[in-house]
């Protein structure tokens, strides 16, 4: 009764927004609500992103949550990450080693084999990763938990949900991610030398000496950085989109949905900024 | 004692859609109160707004110092635990059993050790009778029992504010005596101020000390219980009779059409409920301290009222003076 009629006027919103992404909740339905829908939104996202940063340093940190996250995030995402880095690995060196051979640098497939791995391929597949398997669980529970006001009897209880649920989650993806991102980087880098050294019949000691020819450690600390932010935006948007559904047990798959979707979007513009940045700053080793 | 709750001119919509406009009413400390209303009327909305949930528009909600709708979220949080919210289907984390979800707001906000959590939460749960069942999780165990499990949670950290949301939906008439009681014992032992939403007569007219009524965007009318049991209003006339004539419809309000034809059609007359006494604690508990503050209170207010409050306040009031309200005799009386 009375929490139908607190979503009627939601529902009414969504039906003028159909084929709006992020779907603005705004309680300002005309034509301004549209146009300015998606950038309330945007709002909140960064609105959270603040909070969670703040409630990070406040106590109590809820240590138990961020293990038990940390474990199920981890223990969904590692087998996948490593079946797909292989491939992956493959799939660049094979690619870079043709390429090379046409244009007579065959000696070099190695570095630039591996810089692709590392710097591109292994953070956004552990992004992938992670905000497919482990955000978009992050957003259902919260979004179940908030359509049957688990969420409000916390704060109601003076327990802030962002600190108690939000913050281990968001860690939780970040540290994964980090660690992960390792991990598919000498996955991904082993498969690419297995292809190029036994299938493509490159030679072992050209494939290791120019990659130390043109790798530099910056180019890891990239790669991991870029791991942290995308595993940082990844449990952003879940804990977001989860703590926000629109409507009942519909809305929640809505909002798992519109999480990993928005995830991915954000992913690989960040990539691209990032990318961009790197690039002016640190100059080419091989240069 | 519980703490005085105050809200001033408090308006709340959702997009165009208003729900109630310019609320003003004082919970007295200690006292029950209860909030009537139809179906749609906003009454768990405002429940919300008072604990810093929902925001409204306009207005405050003054309750000891902090204004829950506008002061800065670390004050509303402190504020909060002050609280003692009961939802309407309970709200239990679904994920812990019945004796982790009571033991939630201990473990959070006190540092208090495992074994004197286990002792204040089986008391708890022996209050609300659910002893026996604190291992089952809250998908395993019944409505009315997920009822009174989150009402035990929301005693645990001995509230002075304690809101009920409709503590009787989805429970037979018997449980709701029961629940009826276990609230009036509750302020007994601890004096909380106490909120109920409900649309329930039975708890309208049993446990109260002060009773409001929303409709139509607006507060009809908030004060002593004899004020609204008596009012001739045509709004809680029909609420209290559960009458059909009248201008509360099956959707929120009824069209002058219909309105019409029922003036004209001539509907029987709603035969009235009698002005039945409060309930009692339970023997053994003693009186409830609320009893003394609030007859000094209404009696000091007592020219303002109605006449026909007047009269019944002055009819319960000046039969015994010592005891005010006698015996409820249950069930059949009502």
């Amino acid at each position: 009764m009375t929490l139908q009629e607190e979503r009627r006027p939601a529902r009414h919103v969504r039906k003028k927004a159909t084929g709006l992404r992020p779907g603005p909740r705004s309680s300002n339905a005309g034509g301004a609500g549209t146009l300015l829908g998606p950038l309330r939104q945007t709002g909140k996202l960064f609105a959270l992103a603040l909070e969670v940063v703040r409630a990070v340093f406040r106590r109590p940190f809820q240590f138990r949550e961020f293990v038990e996250q940390f474990w199920f995030i981890a223990s969904v995402t590692i087998l996948p990450a490593a079946l797909v880095s292989i491939p992956f690995g493959a799939v660049i060196a094979l690619q870079v080693g043709s390429l090379t051979q046409q244009l007579g640098a065959q000696s070099f497939t190695g570095g630039a084999s591996v810089l692709a791995v590392i710097q591109q391929a292994s953070p956004l597949i552990v992004a992938l990763l992670i905000a497919g398997a482990g955000g978009s669980a992050i957003c259902a529970d919260l979004g179940s938990r908030k359509i049957r006001e688990e969420l409000d009897a916390m704060t109601v209880m003076g327990v802030s949900p962002v600190q108690r649920l939000v913050v281990p989650r968001v860690l939780a993806t970040m540290s994964v991610a980090l660690l992960l991102n390792g991990m598919v980087s000498v996955v991904g880098t082993l498969g690419g030398y297995f292809f190029n050294v036994i299938l493509q019949h490159g030679t072992p000691g050209a494939y290791l000496q120019s990659f130390s020819a043109l790798a530099q450690l910056p180019d890891l600390y990239i790669s991991e950085l870029k791991a942290l932010i995308f595993g940082f935006i990844a449990g952003i948007v879940a804990a977001y989109r989860g703590l926000n559904p629109r409507g009942g047990p519909k809305g929640v798959g809505d909002a798992v949905n519109q999480s990993v979707v928005i995830t991915f979007i954000l992913l690989f513009f960040v990539n691209m900024v990032m990318t961009g940045i790197y690039l002016q700053i640190v100059p080419p080793k091989g240069g | 004692m519980g703490i005085e709750v105050k809200v001033e001119g408090l308006t709340k919509s959702f997009g165009k859609q208003q729900i109630w406009q310019d609320v003003s009413l004082t919970l007295p400390a200690g006292e029950v109160s209860v909030m009537l209303g139809p179906s749609g009327t906003g009454k768990t909305v405002f429940l919300k707004s008072l604990i810093g949930l929902l925001k409204p528009e306009r207005g405050r909600v003054m309750v000891d110092g902090v204004d829950m709708a506008r002061s800065p979220e670390r004050d509303v949080m402190e504020a909060r635990k002050l609280f003692g919210l009961m939802f309407q289907d309970g709200a239990l984390f679904g994920s812990m059993n019945l004796f982790d979800n009571i033991a939630f707001p201990l473990r959070e906000h006190t540092k208090k050790k495992e074994s004197e959590i286990r002792r204040i939460v089986m008391e708890r749960i022996e209050v609300v009778g659910l002893l026996g069942a604190e291992g089952k999780l809250p998908g395993e165990i019944s409505g009315g029992m997920r009822k009174r499990a989150g009402l035990a949670r929301a005693l645990v950290l001995d509230p002075q504010i304690i809101l009920c949301d409709e503590p009787d939906s989805g429970l037979d008439p018997v449980r709701t005596a029961f629940i009826s009681q276990l609230l009036i014992d509750l302020n007994t032992q601890i004096d909380a101020t106490m909120l109920i939403v409900t649309h329930n007569l039975d708890i309208a007219a049993t446990v109260p000390d002060n009773m409001g009524m929303l409709f139509r965007r607006n507060l009809v009318t908030f004060g002593p219980r004899e004020v609204l049991l008596t009012s001739e209003e045509p709004v809680v006339a029909q609420f209290l009779t559960a009458s059909k004539a009248g201008p509360i419809g099956m959707s929120e309000e009824k069209d002058a059409a219909t309105l019409a034809a029922e003036a004209s059609g001539g509907a029987p007359a709603p035969v009235r409920r009698e002005l039945v006494p409060q309930l009692e604690p339970s023997p053994g508990l003693g009186e409830r301290k609320a009893v003394a503050r609030r007859r000094e209170r209404v009696l000091g207010m007592l020219d303002t009222l109605p006449a026909s409050a007047q009269a019944a306040i002055r009819s319960a009031y000046g039969r015994d003076v010592l005891e005010p309200t006698a015996v409820l005799p249950r069930g059949g009386a009502l």
